[in-house]
């Protein structure tokens, strides 16, 4: 079968809204740009450990803690699930933590901010697994079907995180003043790259074409983002905190939100490394990587000496 | 000292520990040297965290003035605390981490098989919940000290240096006071020296499997009975105890 007729077939599965499987025949084009997004979401899991883990040792009571850190035990779950479904393509997660530490892989640009106070650990989970949320429910309908299943795995654990987030939030906007004031600069300095997450304007996101077309995404990023927007203006209000956009607006006519304009200079200069924490971010994860290799190299070590034992006491056997 | 008074010390001794223990092994987030020992990590971190959790609200409950989990977390001092030595051991590399928990669960895997048949119903209760946790734990430390003590040079040296240095430390978690005469007249303690020999027994087994070397027993670090402990305490509890005493009215 030539490749003309194959991506007829394939197209007409994805238009079918048929999964495409990991043994089925799938464009180049189609596999690397799923290798490249769910490596860069699997990658942003785990990476988003650290601003989170930064704040366990210092969670204010006993139940934060524990709240605390069973959060960022799924999100390492998150991302092993998502280093499973993106290995299905053909490359190991070895290679593609590879890819992150020599930058040629991205993450989440957000995790390059750092988590100055304890409501930071608020709005992320309210503000960053909410706009996740929104993203990954979408992509419950990917067309990938390891990717499509992973994202229904993980949709149930984020809305949780959502929720837990927000009650940080809420709790600290009824708490002391300092506290209230905590919350609100939490909201001031997450607000605008939380909604920069869905990434640039669809008039500027050259890649949105095919993976349109490949039902990879199957809504665009300012659809996503309004979505985002539209549901979280309400919940600010109800616990007292003022999202920081003066010109944000009910828009009666399109029955949304309208908004002002983002930064795109600096979400362009913090993607491009000069964000507060990206080299932080990397250091950090080389550094626990190369840490772990003696570990890593017993374990094999220990493992094949185990199997030699193994294959030994056969051949006695026979 | 009443029964009491003997058994709010008993439960601090066991949630303390817990708690440091957790505290240690939360600050291996995002630094295992696999994504899978990550996870593990923080399982065993939440698990002692919630066994702090109960250990420290018996006591409050024990007491009776009011005190929760979190007083008795965030409002004590340094000489307050009656954790073990081996808990606030810093985590040092992988495998340092490894061996002191192992030591410390082999300890807590036969202290709570004991405590099952407590005379206390809720110190009973606890250590049987407890115990399925510390056998997970007991499992896991141990199957990583045979891996690294059986897998390269450089583990078995590593791991091996690991032991000896921490060894001193060990001694500690058998010690006894009038606490424990008192509370194992009541049934409700057990006796430490039949604990030992249970521990002795366990940590001989996965050293030989893991063709490592038990060092002698020299001089042994004492004090935490006493509420004397390392220097590294002192840190730990600052940093945990951070925002409940820069923000005393608030509430989290
Ligand atoms: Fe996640
Ligand atoms: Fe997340
Ligand atoms: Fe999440």
């Amino acid at each position: 079968m030539d490749n003309t007729k194959k991506l007829e077939e394939f197209q007409a599965k994805i238009d079918a809204d048929t999964k495409i499987e990991p043994k089925d025949w799938m464009p180049e084009d189609y596999r690397k740009h799923l290798q490249r997004q769910i490596s860069q979401h699997a990658h942003s899991e785990v990476i988003g450990m650290q601003p989170e883990g930064n704040w366990i040792s210092r969670a204010p009571s006993l139940r934060a803690k524990v709240v605390l850190l069973a959060k960022i035990q799924d999100e390492a779950g998150h991302g092993q699930y998502l280093y499973s479904a993106a290995e299905t393509l053909g490359k190991s997660r070895d290679e593609f933590i590879e890819e992150l530490q020599t930058e040629k892989a991205k993450y989440s640009s957000i995790f390059n901010y750092p988590t100055l106070t304890w409501a930071d650990m608020g709005a992320v989970g309210w503000l960053v697994d909410g706009a996740a949320i929104v993203n990954q429910v979408s992509l419950q309908r990917t067309s990938y079907g390891p990717y499509s299943r992973a994202m229904v795995r993980i949709c149930k654990e984020e809305s949780f995180h959502q929720r837990q987030g927000y009650e940080i939030m809420a709790h600290m906007a009824k708490g002391t003043p300092e506290q209230k004031a905590m919350a609100q600069d939490a909201l001031n300095r997450f607000w605008w790259p939380s909604i920069m997450m869905f990434g640039p304007h669809d008039s500027d996101s050259p890649n949105t074409g095919n993976a349109v077309k490949w039902r990879i995404k199957r809504e665009t990023n300012d659809e996503l983002r309004q979505k985002f927007i539209d549901k979280t203006v309400g919940q600010a209000e109800v616990i007292g905190l003022t999202i920081p956009d003066p010109d944000l607006k009910w828009n009666e006519t399109r029955k949304s939100y309208d908004f002002g304009k983002m930064n795109w200079d600096e979400f362009w200069s913090v993607v491009n490394g000069n964000g507060p924490c990206n080299r932080q971010r990397l250091k950090h994860h080389i550094a626990a990587h190369k840490n772990g290799e003696w570990v890593r190299k017993a374990a094999l070590a220990y493992a094949a000496k185990q199997k030699e034992i193994q294959n030994l006491k056969l051949e006695i056997r026979n | 000292m009443t029964t009491k008074e003997a058994l709010i010390n008993y439960c601090l001794r066991i949630g303390d520990t817990s708690l440091i223990l957790g505290q240690r092994m939360s600050e291996w987030c995002s630094n295992g040297p696999v994504l899978e020992e990550d996870i593990a990590m923080t399982n065993i971190a939440l698990d002692h965290i919630g066994q702090a959790r109960t250990m420290l609200t018996y006591a409050g409950v024990l007491e009776g003035k009011g005190r929760t989990e979190d007083d008795f977390a965030y409002k004590r001092n340094e000489r307050e605390f009656y954790n073990s030595l081996l808990s606030e051991r810093p985590n040092g590399h992988f495998g340092d981490t490894v061996v002191r928990n192992f030591l410390q669960s082999a300890y807590f895997y036969h202290l709570y098989t004991a405590l099952s048949s407590s005379k206390d119903e809720l110190i009973a209760a606890h250590a049987a919940k407890s115990l399925k946790e510390v056998t997970y734990h007991l499992r896991h430390s141990a199957e990583w000290i045979v891996r690294l003590g059986d897998g390269t040079d450089e583990s078995k040296n590593k791991v091996q240096t690991s032991i000896n240095e921490i060894w001193e430390y060990t001694g500690n978690l058998f010690e006894m006071n009038d606490v424990d005469t008192l509370l194992i007249k009541e049934g409700i303690a057990i006796n430490q020296t039949e604990i030992k020999s249970k521990w002795d027994k366990t940590v001989d087994e996965v050293l030989e499997r893991a063709k490592l070397i038990r060092p002698t027993d020299a001089y042994m670090q004492t004090g935490s009975l006493k509420g004397m402990h390392s220097e590294y305490l002192g840190h730990l509890i600052a940093e945990m105890q951070f925002l409940p005493r820069a923000y005393p009215d608030a509430k989290w």
